[in-house]
């Protein structure tokens, strides 16, 4: 397969549209989560409730055909699918580890453009997922809502007039909604600046985690920024506290972004060059150095410091070196040593495909 | 201040952790705490599962805890059969009844992690709602009724109880149908 081709399969299509404040918000998510009233949460079903859950949610949207929002729905069993087949669609963030390494009778429902996909014995029965590009919460919001009213159309949710919906961790009761924002802040790591942000959105009750959730480090500068708190606060509420952050973080990145291109011009400039350089010419790099390259080559496009290469490397080059996209692009299991030559490779051949 | 690892480098990051009710401070430079790894945001490996089982095993596992605290080691959900020390150890609930079946000991928890809220303020389900809203209305009218009856104003009472009666009467024909 061709590298072009390979990409354009690899890409979710929705990553492909550039969204609001792109060139510091990479996407939007929300995520609600469910419980169907009639069943035990996953973690105490056994097999027979666990197909249950399956073959009741199922069967409608099949029937159904048309999801508003989703419109045609493609249901994947975890069971069915090879482990490097689940690990891509964690790097694609279309289904959690979760649900990859340990549900029992775990599915995913994804649509066409991977904007939508609902995860069925996770934590809880049912994780709707919306994604978007760019800085959307509203508009994923609404989708989700849209998704869930649909849904609830069918079934009978576990939910109580005190406590709100009924989850699985005490952590997502209540509106069981958590939003979050993928930032690229290269210019507040480099200004030292970060190290101070954390803490003062941690204490306005938002968490700040790595590109791949919990329990990641931030690889390339990528940060991710969602609410924690679930209960006793209303959808919009809450959206509008991590918008209102998320506002902030853009101003206070775009002026990190000046203060470097004002007072540090010719070593920022030294910095981002060495970086492409890195990218152009190595023939093994390993996964932070990638990474670490990518986010100053993406940097240097945004302050047009490096002119003639499309924006959405940065994107689709963090999401394609990661190990189970390199194994499926080889089409076989590769020790990480012969990762990091064919990561090494397959950015070279990117690069290439630039026309400058 | 200097970094307490290197003493070279100025100290930028402030923790206070706290272990048993006993504080400890560090103050280290980003640099050294890069090669620690462990006070860095999503580089630690401890999950939020294991954060709140502590939180949850906080309760009534303290020697000396006022006998209020105290956990039958009986409490268990009847739909699930999680007992409440499984649900303190793996931080999960296992049905929508545990919630039913823990309510004495889910306030502290909920405050902890919900930033002191304990009751739900967002969206209701469409098909459940408009009994929950029925139900609502319900409670107040009882509470205006009382108070009629206090003012003595037996006609309002009177109003009010028939008004009572007639959603009453509805919730009862939701739930036959």
């Amino acid at each position: 397969m061709s590298l072009e081709r390979f990409i354009s399969d690899a890409i979710s299509p929705w990553m492909k549209r550039e969204g609001p404040e792109s060139d510091i918000v990479l996407s939007s998510r929300v995520r609600l989560a469910r419980n169907l009233q009639q069943f035990v949460f996953p973690i105490a079903a056994d097999k027979e409730s666990a197909h249950e859950v399956i073959s009741s949610i199922s069967s409608f949207i099949k029937e159904e055909n048309q999801v508003p929002e989703a419109e045609k729905l493609e249901m994947l069993m975890m069971e069915e699918l090879k482990p490097i087949e689940k690990r891509v669609l964690v790097e694609k963030h279309l289904i959690s580890p979760n649900l990859a390494e340990q549900a029992k009778y775990g599915a995913v429902l994804m649509n066409d453009d991977e904007s939508v996909s609902i995860m069925l014995n996770e934590e809880d029965h049912i994780r709707i997922q919306c994604l978007a590009p760019g800085f959307q919460l509203e508009e994923v919001l609404h989708k989700a809502n849209v998704i869930d009213d649909f849904i609830e159309k069918n079934v009978d949710y576990a939910f109580d007039e005190q406590r709100g919906y009924l989850t699985s961790c005490p952590t997502n009761v209540g509106t069981g909604l958590r939003a979050s924002v993928m930032m690229h802040l290269p210019a507040l790591v480099l200004t030292k600046k970060m190290s101070r942000i954390i803490p003062a959105i941690n204490q306005l009750g938002l968490a700040v985690r790595g590109i791949y959730g919990e329990g990641t480090e931030a690889q390339g500068n990528i940060f991710q920024i969602s609410n924690q708190m679930t209960l006793g606060k209303s959808e919009e509420d809450i959206m509008e506290d991590l918008a209102g952050v998320v506002m902030q973080v853009i101003q206070q990145e775009h002026a990190a972004r000046k203060q470097l291109q004002d007072g540090l011009k010719l070593q920022l400039e030294d910095k981002l060059y060495r970086s492409l350089g890195t990218l152009e010419n190595s023939r093994i790099i390993q996964s932070k150095e990638a990474a670490k390259c990518l986010s100053d080559v993406r940097l240097g496009i945004d302050l047009e410091i490096l002119p003639g290469i499309s924006k959405t490397i940065l994107n689709e080059l963090m999401i394609l070196t990661q190990p189970g996209f390199l194994q499926q692009y080889a089409g076989e299991v590769l020790t990480p040593d012969e990762r990091d030559i064919r990561r090494a490779t397959l950015i070279r051949e990117r690069i290439k495909l630039e026309n400058r | 201040m200097n970094c307490e690892e290197c003493h070279e480098r100025e100290a930028s990051l402030h923790f206070t952790k706290i272990i048993n009710g006993e504080k400890t401070e560090f103050h280290i430079c980003e640099h050294c705490a890069k090669e620690k790894g462990e006070f860095l945001p999503g580089s630690n490996s401890f999950s939020i599962h294991q954060l709140l089982s502590g939180l949850l095993h906080g309760d009534g596992h303290v020697p000396n805890t006022p006998s209020s605290n105290f956990i039958p080691p009986s409490l268990a959900c009847e739909k699930c059969g999680m007992s409440y020390y499984q649900f303190a150890k793996i931080g999960r609930f296992g049905c929508d009844n545990c919630y039913k079946a823990f309510e004495s000991k889910l306030n502290p928890i909920f405050k902890r992690v919900h930033g002191g809220n304990t009751l739900h303020a967002g969206k209701i389900p469409l098909r459940a709602g408009s009994s929950i809203q029925e139900k609502k209305q319900l409670q107040q009218l009882k509470q205006a009724m009382q108070q009629y009856i206090l003012n003595e104003e037996f006609e309002k009472a009177a109003e009010t109880r028939d008004e009572i009666r007639e959603i009453e009467q509805r919730l009862q024909q939701g739930r036959d149908t």
